[in-house]
């Protein structure tokens, strides 16, 4: 909890005035020895003494990384005995109900990965079950920094190359799903080679490129499995060391609270306690993957059996992280395709294409869009509370209704069997969800946030209703209010109040489209509004209190 | 009978049998033997044809009181549901042995449910229905064991069955709130039923399409499944992606953030 800025230098230098013993002598000699030939020093004395602030919500990124390299340890294992071909051979490995198959040898090796080499399964469960917290990780770590406005000024870029990480983690995890050529994973490529097909003119050549020829080919697997193995990752790696440079560079971003400004980092720094929190961290995550990947099954592909592109199983979707595309496949109303001339043109597949690649851009572009509305071109260190920025935590709700009511399209066979329903009921409710839902949310999230705020500016004013009445020799009654310490009122009281923008005319002394456009917007993000309380209000309150 | 009743006192004066008496003897027996084993067997025959239209009868029985109200008197069908004439046996004991029938409401489809009626009762009315005219039969035990080529029955089953009942039989979706049911722990006979009589959503898979020793390798693989648990662990339902993504939301990701929560909580 202390600023590094007040602390000494290092421990170690109090000891080696005292007298070294062997242990530090020789740790001396060769930090020193490495010291002089690369001149580390300087930057581990910069790096060490980084602060990072202290709250659960900022450590989620952190898992991120952690399950990123659980999964490079895990997928490092799987190449060596993964075989990325799609040869025919005969199953002869030791599992009974696939035993005599023809199948690739793609699948075959991944059978005996999960049957016949010591620890292979465990390691495909690992592998697999980190897969899914990275990009869940990634996703709750978005939603952090979306619903405490810390992509503000100057962390927009960095929301743009985290954004690109979580684009490159769905692409990792679906060229990962691709790759033991099994039914289930056959049947998502069959899906991704319809969509690239439904593209007008150039999908067929597309996919007989991608494909090496009629889907499903031979070339397929090798194919994605370099894309998984080689360039995605390298990219996932290029990109997490720009996101961790952009964030020393930016600072961490922290909530307001007594001693915390806009100026500075209040928090542990990184040597020793938050490098020794950090490690214990990484090895806690291992376990729990590792727990969980050494009880629960996940991808049984001896279930699916090789691919073939007649059968499909009910129940076939793509692993969570893609479940939104195939949701909106799943939701679209029957006949939107028509015929021009002799070409068939598939709205069926193009909308919901036009609409995910629509939803991720607002996502990515989200930063700039909100700095233009404010109008703020100051940097911003404290990270808001969601209540006190209600249409941004509004839209959050919006987007965030939208994309479950996506997902939860993606399982609407099973939604309809286990609560007793009817699939087509299913998918109609979820479309109305779909349009109606994020309207609903957004208006509820909005004033459920102003009444908060209303409810914070009371308390800062008259403090907590203590339950206690009490009755004054007058007569009156009055509850006694328990006031607030000024640690607590700190919290309640810092924060930014933005104002409509006013439509102001530019040096040619006109006014454009575009400015009354962001003005009208401005009004509605900002009309409705609770500003902070201020010194005046509370020195008001204070003298009113009897 | 008389001649022998009449022979020893003539013997007694001669003092010798008639040599006829042997060949009389020898005749008598064998019409003896032959009379009481064509009486015996005629009457096993009779008997069994009458246990059987007892076994029919009795089902007629059963039929009238609990079946007539909706597929008509004679089975011939009513508005509110088909005809059983033709249907056989192996539907009756397909339909009332999982306790699909009678039904308990009108629905999108008729669900297993406790069954409503004693072994025999089913067999009775299974036999009365197979009176109405021919269908298939009950299957034979030798299909029903649970042995056969497990790898075989495997693919035919996820050629056939997994799109409805998902690869690991864990039933899926159809239309109209209409599903089709979790493979697991059913009755041997009535797999083999289901797919002779392709009952209510599902099609017929007759033995030209499926032989019955094919149908037999099915069930072995069925039998698979239930006797052998996931090999990776819990299985969770056996439902794919979405089971594992709702696990790893709920489970494992909210185990991390409560060591999130854990590890950054302030010491008092």
């Amino acid at each position: 909890m202390t600023d590094t800025m007040e602390r000494p230098s290092t421990t170690g230098a109090t000891q080696a005035q005292e007298g070294p013993g062997r242990g530090m002598r020789f740790t001396n000699w060769a930090a020193n020895w490495v010291d002089e030939r690369t001149s580390m020093s300087g930057l581990v004395k910069e790096l060490g003494r980084k602060i990072f602030p202290d709250h659960w919500s900022f450590m989620l990124g952190e898992v991120a990384l952690y399950s990123f390299i659980v999964i490079l340890l895990s997928g490092t294992f799987l190449t060596f005995f993964f075989q990325a071909s799609m040869a025919p051979v005969e199953y002869e490995g030791s599992y009974a109900p696939l035993k005599g198959l023809e199948m690739s040898s793609a699948m075959a090796s991944t059978l005996d990965i999960s049957f016949d080499i010591r620890g292979g399964l465990l390691m495909r469960q690992i592998h697999h079950w980190a897969a899914l917290l990275f990009v869940a990780s990634i996703g709750l770590h978005m939603l952090r920094i979306f619903f405490t406005g810390a992509f503000r000024k100057p962390r927009e870029l960095n929301w743009v190359v985290g954004f690109v990480l979580f684009v490159l983690a769905m692409g990792e995890g679906f060229t990962g799903y691709s790759l033991p050529d099994d039914l289930l994973s056959g049947n998502g490529l069959r899906i991704i080679d319809g969509m690239i097909k439904g593209v007008p003119v150039v999908g067929t050549w597309i996919s007989y490129l991608l494909f090496g020829g009629e889907f499903p080919g031979e070339a397929i697997v090798g194919r994605l499995y370099t894309l998984h193995i080689l360039l995605l990752p390298a990219l996932v790696v290029a990109a997490i060391g720009v996101h961790m440079v952009l964030l020393i560079v930016n600072k961490h971003t922290q909530f307001a609270g007594p001693g915390r400004t806009n100026d500075n980092v209040v928090g542990v720094p990184i040597m020793p306690v938050f490098a020794a929190k950090a490690g214990g961290f990484f090895f806690i995550i291992f376990g729990v993957i590792a727990l969980v990947a050494s009880t629960v099954t996940i991808n049984p592909i001896w279930n699916y059996g090789p691919y073939d592109p007649s059968p499909i199983s009910a129940g076939t979707q793509p692993d969570w992280y893609i479940g939104f595309a195939d949701g909106a496949l799943r939701l679209v109303p029957p006949g939107w395709e028509f015929q021009l001339g002799p070409y068939t043109v598939s709205m069926n597949i193009l909308i919901p294409i036009l609409v995910l690649v629509l939803f991720l851009l607002v996502v990515a572009l989200y930063p700039f869009f909100e700095a233009w509305i404010t109008g703020d071109k100051r940097e911003h260190h404290i990270a808001d509370r969601p209540r006190n920025a209600p249409m941004r935590t509004a839209i959050g709700a919006a987007g965030v209704t939208f994309y479950a009511a996506l997902w939860a399209a993606a399982s609407s066979d099973l939604i309809a069997t286990h609560f007793r329903l009817a699939v087509e009921g299913v998918t109609h409710a979820i479309q109305a969800l779909l349009i109606f839902g994020p309207i609903i949310a957004g208006v509820v999230t909005h004033r459920v946030c102003i009444a908060l705020q209303k409810k914070d500016r009371e308390i800062a004013l008259h403090g907590y209703e203590s339950g206690r009445i009490v009755r004054l020799p007058g007569g009156e009654y009055i509850e006694v209010h328990e006031p607030l310490s000024d640690f607590e009122r700190w919290k309640l009281v810092s924060f930014e109040e933005y104002q409509p923008l006013m439509v102001r005319p530019d040096a040619r002394g006109r006014i454009t489209a575009g400015q009354r456009l962001r003005a009208s917007i401005s009004r509605f993000f900002f009309e409705d509004r609770i500003s902070p309380v201020t010194q005046t209000e509370l020195e008001a309150a204070h003298s009113d209190h009897h | 009978m008389r001649t022998e009743s009449t022979s020893p006192r003539r013997s007694r004066g001669r003092g010798r049998r008639s040599p006829l008496a042997s060949a009389a003897l020898l005749l008598v027996g064998l019409l003896a033997t032959g009379g009481v084993y064509a009486a015996f067997t005629t009457a096993a025959t009779a008997e069994t044809t009458q246990r059987i239209d007892a076994l029919a009868d009795e089902g007629e029985k059963l039929f009238l009181a609990n079946c007539a109200s909706c597929h008509g008197l004679q089975a011939e069908g009513t508005d509110a549901a088909p005809t059983l004439i033709g249907v056989g046996a192996a539907a009756v004991d397909f339909q009332v042995g999982t306790g699909r029938m009678p039904m308990a409401a009108t629905g999108p489809q008729a669900e297993a449910k406790p069954v409503q009626f004693t072994d025999e009762q089913v067999k009775a009315l299974a036999a009365y229905v197979a009176t109405l005219a021919p269908g298939p039969a009950i299957p034979d035990e030798k299909y029903l064991t649970g042995e056969g080529d497990v790898a075989v029955g495997a693919e035919l089953f996820r050629t056939n069955c997994a799109m409805c009942h998902n690869v690991a039989g864990a039933g899926g979706a159809l239309t109209e709130g209409k599903f089709a049911p979790d493979l697991h722990n059913v009755d041997p006979a009535h797999i083999y039923e289901a797919m002779v009589t392709g009952p209510q959503n599902m099609p017929v898979f007759n033995d030209l399409n499926i032989t019955p020793e094919d149908k037999a390798n099915i069930i072995a693989y069925l039998t698979y499944l239930d006797n052998n648990s996931s090999p990776g662990g819990l299985d969770l339902g056996g439902l794919g992606p979405v089971s594992e993504g709702l696990f790893a939301w709920i489970f494992v990701l909210g185990a991390v953030v409560a060591v999130t929560v854990w590890l950054t909580a302030k010491s008092n």
